[in-house]
């Protein structure tokens, strides 16, 4: 092993001179960020070009989006926080949800029932889900059984590039039985239109996709914190031999923890739907990733940080290009959202290696 | 051992002189070569243009568009079978260079539709035309593809889609002449197809004497256009040209009426977005829409019974926008192969490649799905006959194509 | 492709088979497995789609043997335990016969619901195709080809070794000369042999003279190598001499690797000089994951930054800047991926493990979407890219070295130089150090290891090779578009060094071939090869997941986690913590 006492004096000379200017670079990039941020932020605002409405607009569809990348975050990060595995796969379960909730919504159109009158067609949403969460957690049961299980003794990069088989293969599945084409669900009359709530712009489907998010990640998280399932799951997570010797059943827990990633997954999949009505078998895997990046800024292992992650991802997709660049004289600058969420990912990293809420995280799990 | 090495050396032998004894007429000159179909060997046809990945969709239309010119043919020409090879090329240009190298290498291959996506045919169509090969692509619109400084490494390519050209052109014409449109605002998605549309709309339009106010951009799979559109509606355009595919297509339709300043303007879209999804996906923001394509009006029979035969064939409707341009072209290369095949009186086919090359340039008022095509010396085959469409009560309600375009006017 | 599916189920759990007892749960098991396989080859479309491609002419296609196989396998597994000839042809015949009887149920639900509303693929000629054209009167039929093949495959497997294992491989043969004929006939064709391709293959398949020919030569080969024992000679050799064998076979190796292009054509030329560019990135990311452990998943940032220092330098056309030959552009490539691989690397190599991955990707995507924007596009093009880039040497088009050749021959010697590169620097002060931060961080930082300046070093040298990897690919092409920059590379070349054996020089090579080279010769099953490029990964991890070609230490580790398995059963924690803490 190399040791300071075998370098020379000059050595460690320019080793110092290096660290020196690594900080300077590493202060100067903070502040370029800031600095682009704030002065953007003032400009845009100055040239008063959008108005109040616009943003509370921007705000309410950044977090309708944030909502659906939340509950899909929410499956990264539960396996990872019981696997340490980045189950890439998760993108397609979420996009399963999508073609089982599309098939369910044109049964249930045929019969009549989808828009016979407004309490059939809550009933509908209802069933949509159940039916897309209860396909996706099959679909993710069955890439746990096959791709993952076999694998949990190997180094952590062998699942990851099994996972990303998986993805693939499921990818090229639904594309096999359902086709390229692009599948639209057949509209929902009482999700048209806007809700009444004064002085606010939100769709009914903006209504729908946040409240149900918002319901369905207390439930997640009264689960998980109350349950004796729960209790279990934060038990594996924290360390699997001890659990198992507290007489958890460890391979039950983790089936547990990737059924429910996969079923939020699948609702996720049909609000996300009602936002975006169309999709295809291709459809899972950018928002799949994004999810990721959600799961990693709210901090990694970590329930509530997936969900506060998500939410803070789709605000600053909606609203980070127009507030940060448009002032800047940027072109289109929507064009850049991506860029604008990937980077303030690298900046919460850097000033909070752990994320958004991941104190927990301690540096040999990272 | 050693006897079985004499005895395979025997039967390799005995092949050779086999091979040697069934020689059959003598093949025409051809500078480019001549290819020989031997009795009882089918035709073999290539199709190259993206079959996998987010683009997919474009690739599997045309795919379609050619299988069923085949089985209008009850997949027979010159009493030999039509048998297709299909190459995806990814939709990028080292995809399309590996697809057509891998095409250009198969000297049984008579000619070529694709590619889908443009980037493809550039990096492919060297290999292809160095080969001796023609290709006739479907869906590529880029301007430069066809374009009268193209290099000789084209020698080998045509199209039946629309250069961005064309249509970005009528379309200016049609708002400016027209519709009288002074000031006129753009957005595209990012992809060669509507950067490239709304930018000869731009030149055209600023040419014709109408001044161009803002040009933005959105990204695939954006949902929400207000910002975009706000920012649009800083510059109070007439007019505003939304080239792009139908989900964006979609949105950008129904949110601009809801942006205060542009209720009123003319919204009008391209080709892309000619589809009856169209409809379902911009909702109430359908009606009152344009969009420009190819003439259809006068063979909507003939579409109707393509339509019938993609549902029953594929089990649901064409996934893209070109599927009809990709009919053509392959009814285009069997007409063109038609006219140069020498049929020799063993069955045999000879086909001499630069006179089919010559054959099919010089297509003329060809009856085809999308128009009367006539193919330029630089390749464009497209009828150069861009409509403009208006959505009506009519279409919003449920009704597939347009009756009638309403520019031009007879 | 059946067979992985088969084999991910693993079957040793249940009851052990005591002789004459049949474990009839395990039959049942595994004709239920078998059932859901055949199905969803049905519906996804592997059967249907592949019935239109000729295996062998007029005898049997390709979405047959997939039919076929697919009842067959289960026949042969739950035979496998079977003690007597009796007990396997009654297991393997159930087994069969469930699978069978599975398809013949898809039959007939498909005649009384209209499955296609969901499935696009139960078409009427998928069932016409499962009945013989019988339809649903024919829908006792797969049923009982389920029964024939299984017992089929039951006798097949009780066979000796000495008779089975030729047969077994002769028909191998047959399939894979049956479904790679397209390729091999061209070949002939352009060759002049195209009276001995008319014997042995149609358009598109084997002719029955060409299969038996196949097979023959595969089985007559087979049992002279059993009568010669060549394997068991070689390994009998003293140390000596096998070390003596070794030289003559490295030399014929590198001969082979240097004349392929030039035998195989320009199709072939195209695919291996795009293995050989990804052999040269595989290398230099190895520097990054596979030596100091750094998962980088942006690799394709810095081959962005390459490929269009190259375009803007070399092009002749629009946004082309200096019009300076392709070998002054290089270094400048190499440069810039290397400062853009510092100035991102800097803020996020204190991350560690997997938010290091996402924080490169991210940058992946970040120079994607730049390069296709709107603000970039008075100096990159945008999506209408940069055109007409010239080649490195410029020769005259009716040469063989016009095109993908001389890619070829240039990424290969890149590639020799980043791994002499990569192997020096291993073996130096620098490697044992990057080594040292793979295994353990905080033990490296302990020992005076400056932790980022050593990980800066790997990123920095990875980007550099993937700069020039971009600067290749730009001569390879002619042309970049921000089409060409997507994840895949990334996800690609990461695949390359794990699949083939993280820090193996061989085995990234190997790599590289297995994952580019062999998806480019099923091209022509379009979107299929990425359902059989999915499932290799996940076989190639699941059967080795120390890689094709694995190095020295990696066999090792992966041996002493193999025992920790058998003790610590349930406990997760590997022992060795190879690649991302």
């Amino acid at each position: 092993m190399a040791t300071n006492a075998a370098q020379a004096p000059s050595g460690r000379l320019i080793e110092r001179v290096t660290e020196l200017a690594i900080q300077a670079f590493l202060w100067a990039f903070r502040i370029v960020v800031v600095l682009i941020v704030v002065v953007g932020s003032i400009l845009t605002l100055a040239q008063g070009r959008y108005s109040a409405a616009v943003w509370v607009d921007l705000a309410i569809t950044g977090a309708a989006l944030g909502s659906i990348y939340a509950l899909v975050a929410l499956g990264y990060t539960m396996v990872y926080g019981i696997l340490r595995m980045i189950n890439f796969a998760h993108g397609e379960v979420f996009m399963a949800g999508m073609f089982a909730g599309y098939f369910t919504a044109v049964a249930l159109n045929n019969m009549g029932v989808l828009n016979a009158n407004p309490l059939a067609s809550i009933v509908s949403i209802v069933v949509m889900i159940l039916v897309a969460a209860a396909l996706s957690t099959v679909v993710s049961l069955i890439v746990e059984r096959i791709a993952y299980r076999p694998l949990r003794n190997a180094p952590r990069l062998v699942p990851l590039i099994s996972a990303i088989g998986a993805s693939f293969v499921l990818q090229y599945t639904f594309r096999g039985f359902f086709g390229p084409g692009v599948y639209a669900y057949p509209p929902i009359t009482i999700l048209d239109g806007k809700a009444p709530i004064p002085f606010i712009d939100i769709q009914w489907a903006e209504v729908l996709v946040i409240g149900s998010a918002i319901a369905m990640m207390i439930g997640l998280y009264l689960f998980v914190m109350r349950s004796k399932t729960g209790t279990a799951i934060r038990a594996v997570s924290e360390d699997q031999s001890a659990a198992a010797l507290m007489g958890i059943d460890v391979n039950r827990t983790i089936v547990t923890t990737f059924a429910i990633g996969a079923a939020l997954a699948g609702a996720a999949g049909v609000l996300y739907a009602q936002l975006f009505h169309q999709f295809n078998y291709f459809v899972g895997f950018f928002p799949g990733l994004k999810a990721f990046t959600a799961a990693v800024l709210g901090g990694i292992g970590n329930i509530p940080g997936a969900m506060l992650g998500g939410l803070f991802l789709g605000e600053i997709e909606m609203i980070g290009p127009v507030l940060f660049l448009t002032g800047l004289g940027v072109p289109a600058a929507n064009q850049l959202k991506d860029v604008i969420a990937f980077t303030m990912l690298v900046l919460v990293l850097v000033f909070r290696p752990q994320g958004l809420l991941g104190e927990r995280v301690t540096r040999n799990r990272a | 051992m050693k006897r079985f090495i004499r005895v395979g050396a025997l039967g390799v032998a005995a092949l050779l002189a086999l091979g040697a004894c069934s020689g059959g007429a003598a093949a025409p000159s051809d500078e480019l070569g001549v290819i020989t179909v031997p009795a009882g060997d089918p035709i073999h046809i290539a199709y190259w243009g993206v079959l996998s990945g987010a683009d997919s969709t474009l690739g599997e239309d045309s795919k379609r568009g050619v299988e069923i010119a085949i089985d209008d043919k009850d997949g027979k020409l010159l009493d030999h079978d039509i048998s297709l090879t299909q190459e995806d090329g990814l939709c990028t240009p080292e995809g399309g260079a590996t697809a057509a190298q891998k095409l250009a290498a198969d000297t049984t291959i008579v000619g070529l539709i694709g590619s889908a996506c443009s980037d493809e045919t550039v990096g492919g169509i060297k290999a292809l035309t160095d080969a001796g090969l023609t290709t006739i692509s479907p869906s590529n619109t880029r301007p430069a593809l066809t374009a009268e400084d193209r290099d000789a490494t084209y020698a080998g390519y045509l199209r039946t889609a629309h250069s961005d050209a064309f249509q970005g052109k009528a379309v200016a014409e049609w708002a400016f002449n027209e519709k009288g449109v002074k000031k006129a605002a753009t957005i595209h998605d990012g992809s060669a197809y509507a950067e490239a549309l709304q930018q000869v709309f731009a030149d055209e339009f600023t040419a014709l004497g109408g001044e161009i106010v803002a040009q933005e951009a959105v990204s695939k799979g954006q949902t929400d256009m207000s910002p975009a559109l706000t920012t649009i509606a800083a510059a109070q355009p007439e007019l505003l040209y939304f080239p792009v595919f139908v989900a964006e297509g979609g949105f950008i339709a129904q949110q601009a009426l809801e942006t205060p300043g542009l209720e009123s303007v003319i919204r009008i879209g391209s080709d892309g977005m000619f589809t009856p999804d169209f409809v379902t996906a911009a909702g109430a923001g359908a009606e009152g829409m344009f969009l420009s394509s190819p003439n259809f009006s006068a063979f909507q029979e003939g579409y109707a019974s393509f339509l019938e035969k993609h549902q029953a064939k594929y089990g649901e409707a064409p996934v893209s926008a070109f599927h009809a341009h990709a009919y053509d072209a392959t009814n285009m290369l069997f007409d063109a192969i038609e006219k140069v095949a020498v049929k020799n009186s063993d069955g045999s086919l000879f086909i001499p490649k630069k006179a089919l090359r010559d054959a099919i340039f010089a297509t003329k008022d060809f009856q085809g799905l999308t128009g009367v095509l006539s193919c330029s010396p630089t390749g464009d085959c497209g009828a150069p006959l861009i409509a403009v469409y208006e959505i009506t009560a009519r279409e919003a309600g449920g009704e597939w194509p347009p009756e009638a375009p309403i520019w031009p006017t007879e | 492709m059946t067979s992985d599916a088969v084999a991910t189920a693993p079957l040793e759990t249940g009851t052990e088979a005591v002789p004459s007892i049949i474990a009839w749960r395990d039959v049942i098991r595994i004709g239920l497995i078998g059932a859901a396989i055949a199905i969803y080859l049905c519906l996804v479309g592997i059967v249907p789609v592949f019935h239109e491609r000729q295996l062998i002419a007029g005898v049997i296609t390709l979405g047959q043997v997939a039919l076929f196989g697919s009842m067959a396998l289960p026949g042969a597994f739950a035979a496998r335990k079977a003690s007597t000839l009796r007990d396997a042809l009654l297991t393997g015949a159930v087994a069969g016969l469930i699978t069978g009887l599975a398809v013949t149920l898809l039959v007939v639900v498909g005649s009384v619901v209209d499955l296609r509303v969901m499935f696009l693929n139960a078409s009427p000629e998928l069932y016409s195709m499962l009945t013989m054209g019988m339809g649903t009167a024919g829908a006792w039929i797969p049923a009982v080809e389920g029964l024939l093949l299984g017992a089929l495959a039951a006798g097949v497997g009780q066979l000796p070794d000495r008779i089975r294992s030729p047969l077994v491989r002769g028909l191998l043969a047959v399939l894979v000369v049956g479904l790679f004929a397209g390729l091999l006939r061209a070949p002939l064709l352009s060759a002049g042999l195209g009276s001995l391709s008319a014997v042995l293959f149609t358009s598109d398949g084997l002719t029955v003279v060409g299969a038996v020919l196949v097979f023959s030569v595969v089985v007559l080969g087979r049992v002279v190598r059993q009568r010669v024992a060549v394997g068991e000679r070689i390994a009998a050799l003293p140390d000596e001499r096998r070390q003596q064998l070794r030289i003559p076979a490295i030399a014929g190796l590198v001969a082979i690797v240097l004349i392929l292009p030039l035998l195989l054509g320009p199709f072939f030329a195209q695919v291996i000089a795009l293995v050989a560019l990804y052999i040269l990135m595989a290398f230099g990311l190895n520097i990054t994951l596979g030596l100091a452990g750094l998962l980088d998943l942006g690799f394709v940032a810095f081959f962005a930054v390459g490929a269009y220092t190259v375009g803007l330098f070399t092009s002749t056309a629009e946004y082309g800047l200096l019009d300076i030959p392709f070998w002054l552009a290089v270094p400048f490539a190499m440069l810039f991926a290397a400062i853009f691989g510092a100035i991102l690397g800097l803020p996020i190599l204190s991350i560690r493990g997997d938010y290091l991955a996402i924080a490169t990707l991210g940058f992946g995507e970040i120079i994607r979407l730049l390069a296709g924007s709107n603000l970039l596009l008075p100096l990159l093009g945008g999506p209408r890219g940069i055109i007409n880039i010239p080649k490195p040497f410029e020769v005259p088009s009716t040469s063989f070295f016009s095109g993908p050749g001389q890619i070829y021959y240039i990424a290969l010697a890149f590639a020799v130089v980043v791994a002499f590169v990569a192997w020096r620097l291993r073996n130096g002060r620098i490697g044992r150090a990057w080594i040292a931060i793979r295994e353990d961080e905080d033990v490296a930082e302990a020992v005076g290891i400056n932790l980022i300046q050593t990980k800066l070093l790997a990123y920095v040298l990875g980007a550099a090779f993937a700069g020039l990897g971009g600067a290749v690919f730009a001569g390879l092409v002619g042309s970049i578009f921000p089409s060409s920059i997507n994840l895949f590379v990334s996800i690609n070349v990461a695949a390359i060094v794990i699949v083939g054996g993280m820090g193996s020089i061989p085995g990234v090579a190997l790599g590289a071939l297995f994952l580019i080279g062999i998806p480019e010769l099923f091209r022509e099953f379009a979107d299929y090869r990425f359902l059989f490029y999915g499932m290799a990964l996940i076989g190639m991890m699941l059967y080795r997941p120390e890689g094709i070609w694995p190095s020295g230490i990696a066999r090792r580790e992966l041996h002493v986690e193999d025992e920790s398995q058998v003790i610590l059963a349930g406990d997760t924690t590997p022992i060795t913590r190879g690649g991302m803490s």
